[in-house]
């Protein structure tokens, strides 16, 4: 028999290029037959190999040696130290990929793993076609911290690298159990996340080939835009109108398009949606900051993006939902959002621990969350609306966990542009924060990323019932109500229900629709309001991050929205089960998910790993909110530019940045 | 010589007792690593001796902690696995199954069930690796493929 070495290894590679033989790999695991078995297989790799059985003294090895290995092998189960904990610490830490493997190959423990963020789900027994591409998760690694930094704006996502992580996708995908589905995507739009972003001005970067040139949709540019929207009229704005209004030089028809499909969905969202209200309402109840007083007064957007940047805000917008609503709101902050929750579960995907990690963080996050969730929904970008400031003042500083990147995330909630202005309104911060949550995943900007990593999930939640509720509710008593937007709970459900139309056609899953209003917000809220949520959630999120992921790819024009609802969907799902509250509606509307979502949820059991090393922490079910370490790791890791872009990513839309031209729909006819 | 061994290799396989994954575990043998194979199988036996230790006691206890028993037959279901034993493996499962059942019972015949394959897995083994030390290197290089 020929020596395997010879014909395996570098060979997967190039052929002239020695990487990645020479990869210094930490294999840690208890079963020393397995030990024994990975190490031959990865030096017939030719990779530099170290063993570990115990989990301690791999660490301690790791520390002493910061830069001594490139990639951890994991096994789940040890005696001295869960799998996963080594996992976070590690992300957190020595910021590794992290490859899991188990001879458990149940679903929850694989979505365990993606919370977790590890880079890699390996079913044992392991074969060494399996490791032969171990070492795409460290180019894909060092791509996006890559990307991260060679960005300005940090806010665009590195296409041309995740074409190139998609060939050793693709690859892995043959030989391991575990694919990582378009994480490349999110992982490399995490990286991102570090400070990377530039939120201000425009980011023009593309380094990725792909890219367009992205518009950051800034708290004064999406003011201007919410202007010329509301004296356009919602239902009859079209890009072309409101550019001209806007009269901002640059800013071309199609990011005011793109733009305007968000900013309708979120409106929908708010509006129309009365089960995702209700949901949302539960989430926000929680009504614990009086600063949303102020948040009501903004239109359902801000209220969402306040909410998202931090749970006060949301809060109060849930309880200004539930007021209006009428709903007797079990407001679980994040609860409500089971659409949100989808949301964020796609963002989520990456940014497990964002969720649950933050445990104080959660108000933070919570709005955080939403901002992410909300990035795909052009609402949350009225923070300047508020008067909010303050509540965006308050958030930024609940979401001083993530400096900066409030401002960020505000970013994220743009739908389009990710990149927040600087936060300058007070609410885009907040937002921003939120959006850390979904930054994680979402954050293309680097604001996001911290935001969202802290709020993530959670906050996504929440903010979108808050924008509702503090919509409809206390119109007289917030004191911005510049935005004729409060008009839009009216606006937004016939939008939403025309949005449903045009989700249901998309969404092959019957409850799509129902999702889909309810979409921008429920997710968020069901996510990560608050930690019993988040375990429900963190739970939830996993499933429906992974349907999210199957939704994207089976649907590419209706796709966004699809996602959207699937997300919503399954946010909705996750959150009845948690919610006690579960609105009726909701109820409806994700069982009818549900059923896609669990396809698509064996369909991702394999899968999807980001690639950018998600280090989701959230411990779902069990630890309430884990770690905020993991939401660090999340936000590395997911940087979205902002939510949209990453859901419509992962649906395989092919969007810009700041375009979202849903293949379904006409931009200047957006059927509201 | 060269014959039998490969003719009790190849029983091995049909008669279910390994799998795909020692296949694999012979691949990764080559001139540098001659005895790999060997020196896995050894080593499994010696650590699921000791797995089996740990459930004969816990059993005996008989407080059928079956958290527990399952965190052990997890393990051992893993080194199994590994290896490509596969009616070991098989017992394995069923013994998880009747631990998440709480089946106290079950697990008890089953785990009487599992060592016996166990015990035979090893002897066929040993067996067989001796004849192929002395049949030369050329044979275990040689996969029933």
């Amino acid at each position: 028999m020929i020596n395997p070495g010879h014909g395996r290894g570098p060979d997967s590679g190039t052929n002239s290029d020695p990487f990645p033989a020479g990869l210094r790999v930490l294999v840690v695991d208890d079963d020393p037959t397995c030990l024994m078995i990975l190490e031959r297989m990865l030096m017939t790799c030719l990779y530099r190999v170290t063993k570990c059985n115990r989990a301690e003294l791999a660490l301690s090895l790791l520390r002493k040696n910061k830069h001594g290995f490139d990639i951890v092998i994991s096994d789940v189960h040890m005696p001295d130290m869960d799998g996963f904990k080594l996992l976070e610490h590690v992300g957190l830490e020595m910021d590794l990929p992290v490859i899991m493997m188990s001879a458990d190959d149940s679903k929850s423990v694989v979505l365990k793993g993606v919370t977790h963020g590890a880079v890699d789900y390996l079913i044992k027994p392991v074969r060494i076609e399996a490791l032969k591409n171990i070492w795409q998760h460290v180019v894909r690694k060092k791509r996006n911290e890559w990307n991260v930094s060679e960005h300005s704006g940090g806010s665009i996502e590195d296409t041309g690298g995740d074409r190139d992580m998609q060939q050793p996708r693709e690859d892995a995908d043959n030989n391991s159990s575990s694919v990582n589905e378009g994480n490349w995507r999110s992982s490399s739009s995490r990286k991102r996340k570090e400070g990377e972003v530039d939120d201000q001005g425009d980011d023009k970067e593309d380094t990725s080939s792909l890219k367009k040139p992205r518009v950051v949709w800034s708290v004064e540019l999406h003011q201007q835009f919410v202007a010329a929207v509301n004296q356009l009229g919602v239902d009859k704005a079209v890009p072309k109108k409101i550019l001209e209004m806007m009269n901002v030089p640059g800013l071309t028809r199609e990011n005011v398009a793109s733009h305007l499909q968000k900013y309708r969905i979120y409106l929908r969202r708010l509006g129309g949606v009365s089960q995702h209200q209700g949901n949302m309402n539960h989430s926000f109840m929680t009504g614990q900051d009086p600063s949303f007083g102020p948040l009501s007064s903004l239109n359902g957007f801000d209220l969402q993006a306040l909410a998202v940047v931090g749970q006060l805000p949301a809060q109060s917008l849930a309880q200004l939902q539930a007021a209006g609503l009428g709903r007797s709101s079990l407001i679980k902050p994040g609860m409500s959002g089971s659409p949100l929750v989808d949301q964020r579960s796609i963002f989520n995907f990456e940014n497990p621990k964002i969720r649950f990690g933050d445990g104080h963080g959660q108000t933070i996050n919570n709005g955080n969350k939403q901002m992410s969730l909300l990035h795909g929904v052009p609402t949350g970008m009225e923070p300047k609306q508020f008067a909010g400031s303050s509540h965006m003042r308050v958030q930024q500083q609940m979401a001083g966990m993530r400096p900066g990147q409030n401002v960020q995330s505000s970013g994220m909630m743009l739908p389009l542009a990710d990149h927040l202005p600087r936060g300058g309104t007070s609410m885009l911060s907040s937002l921003g924060q939120q959006q850390p949550m979904f930054s994680t995943s979402v954050s293309r900007r680097s604001d996001l990323t911290g935001a969202v990593r802290n709020g993530i999930p959670e906050t996504n939640n929440r903010v979108v019932p808050a924008t509702h509720s503090v919509f409809n509710n206390f119109p007289a008593d917030l004191p911005h109500n510049n935005f004729p937007l409060a008009s839009a709970p009216g606006i937004s459900i016939p939008v939403s229900a025309s949005y449903q139309e045009e989700v249901n056609s998309s969404d092959a899953k019957g409850g799509s629709s129902a999702a889909t209003a309810g979409f921008g917000n429920p997710s968020y809220d069901i996510f990560n309001d608050f930690p019993q949520q988040q375990q429900h959630n963190s739970k939830l999120n996993d499933w429906d991050m992974r349907n999210i992921g199957l939704v994207y790819s089976h649907q590419d024009t209706a796709a966004a929205s699809a996602g959207f609802s699937t997300s919503e969907a399954y946010s909705s799902s996750s959150m009845q089960r948690k919610r006690r509250e579960t609105d009726a509606t909701v109820v409806t509307a994700h069982g009818q998910n549900q059923q896609p979502l669990s396809r698509s949820l064996n369909h991702l059991n394999h899968v999807f790993m980001d690639g950018g090393s998600v280090r989701v922490k959230s411990e779902r079910v069990a630890e309430t909110v884990t770690c905020p370490p993991a939401t660090t790791l999340f936000h590395e890791q997911y940087h979205q530019e902002d939510l949209m872009s990453a859901l419509l990513k992962q649906e395989g839309i092919p969007s810009a940045d700041n375009e979202f031209d849903f293949d379904g729909y006409s931009i200047d006819n957006i059927p509201v | 010589m060269q014959r039998q061994v490969a003719l009790i290799k190849q029983s091995l396989f049909d008669q279910g007792y390994l799998d795909e994954q020692f296949m694999e575990l012979e691949e990764l043998q080559d001139d540098a690593n001659p005895n790999f194979v060997e020196e896995v199988s050894a080593l499994y036996f010696k650590d699921s001796a000791r797995l089996i230790n740990n459930i004969d006691q816990a059993l005996e206890r008989g407080s059928f902690d079956f958290n527990r028993l399952d965190s052990y037959m997890h393990q051992f279901k893993g080194s199994s696995t590994s290896i490509g034993a596969s009616k070991v493996k098989a017992e394995c499962t069923k013994f998880r199954e009747y631990c998440r059942a709480g089946n106290a019972e079950g697990c008890l015949r089953t785990f009487q069930q599992l060592k016996k394959e166990h015990s035979t897995l090893r002897k066929k083994l040993e067996h067989y690796f001796q004849l192929a030390r002395q049949a030369g290197p050329k044979e275990t290089a040689r996969r029933p493929k």
